[in-house]
């Protein structure tokens, strides 16, 4: 697989969904966690966790995306948490502010336990 | 001891990528931390996109310089395109984004964030970033 390409895996838990992603979180990349979260939010999922431990290249595109995915998890009521991440991506996540709004947390374990 | 390297990249989608696995290797060669290692890798690809685009360099080319010193690494990125004021770009807010149709705009935010210095110095010839690291 090539580095830039990213690919997606979802997984369903009761009341939230799983999104573990492995490659480039660039313009496409962001894009396509999009759709996969606006295909689970209209099956009615509103509370999502990012698992970006295979994801430890990002830009600043990719992460316009994510706050698009953020503004609407917000109309919802839902959340959004984010595991998984380089020092440097959560560095820039708090930077941007994006902390304000979601979560991280270093497993998908403890952000699933959290929900619950 | 200063060692320098010199590479010009077409602009083409993902190029920026190429660009920072040079960094990486070059940062690491430092001896640098795993952690300043990403943060100079993020902090190039967002200059990479900047000039990617924004110059409208005619071109179609940017210029990338690595110096490497005993106490920091610095790197130039320099395109010959249409230029742009910094003073005039503004500071990206979180909750105005949220409520915004356009949510970009972070790219000098994240390498001033995350380099130790960043100048950008631009005219309609062209824009020169040159940010710096410590060891």
């Amino acid at each position: 697989m090539l580095e830039q390409e990213l690919t997606l895996t979802a997984r369903k838990g009761d009341k939230y969904a799983v999104i573990a992603t492995e490659g480039y979180i660039n313009n496409p990349g962001g894009e396509k966690i999009a759709r996969r979260c606006y295909q689970l939010m209209d099956e009615g999922y509103k509370h999502f966790i990012l698992n970006f431990s295979k994801s430890k290249v990002i830009n600043s595109i990719g992460i316009s995306i994510l706050i698009e995915i953020i503004e609407k998890v917000l109309e919802l009521k839902g959340s959004l948490s984010f595991c998984g991440l380089t020092n440097t991506i959560a560095k820039t996540f708090r930077i941007m502010g994006l902390t304000q709004y979601t979560k991280i947390f270093p497993t998908e374990e403890e952000a699933i336990t959290a929900l619950s | 001891m200063e060692e320098e390297i010199i590479l010009t990249i077409p602009i083409r989608p993902n190029m920026e990528l190429a660009v920072s696995r040079l960094a990486s290797s070059i940062a690491e060669a430092m001896r640098l931390d795993e952690n300043k290692v990403d943060e100079i890798k993020l902090a190039l690809i967002e200059a990479c996109l900047n000039a990617f685009e924004h110059s409208k360099s005619k071109d179609r080319k940017v210029h990338i310089k690595f110096k490497m010193t005993d106490d920091h690494l610095k790197i130039t990125i320099k395109d010959y395109g249409v230029g742009f004021n910094p003073s005039k770009v503004e500071e990206p807010k979180i909750e105005e984004k949220l409520k915004s149709t356009s949510k970009r705009g972070w790219g000098l935010k994240i390498m001033r964030s995350l380099m130790d210095t960043v100048e950008i110095n631009s005219h309609r010839g062209g824009t020169v970033i040159t940010m710096t690291k410590k060891r």
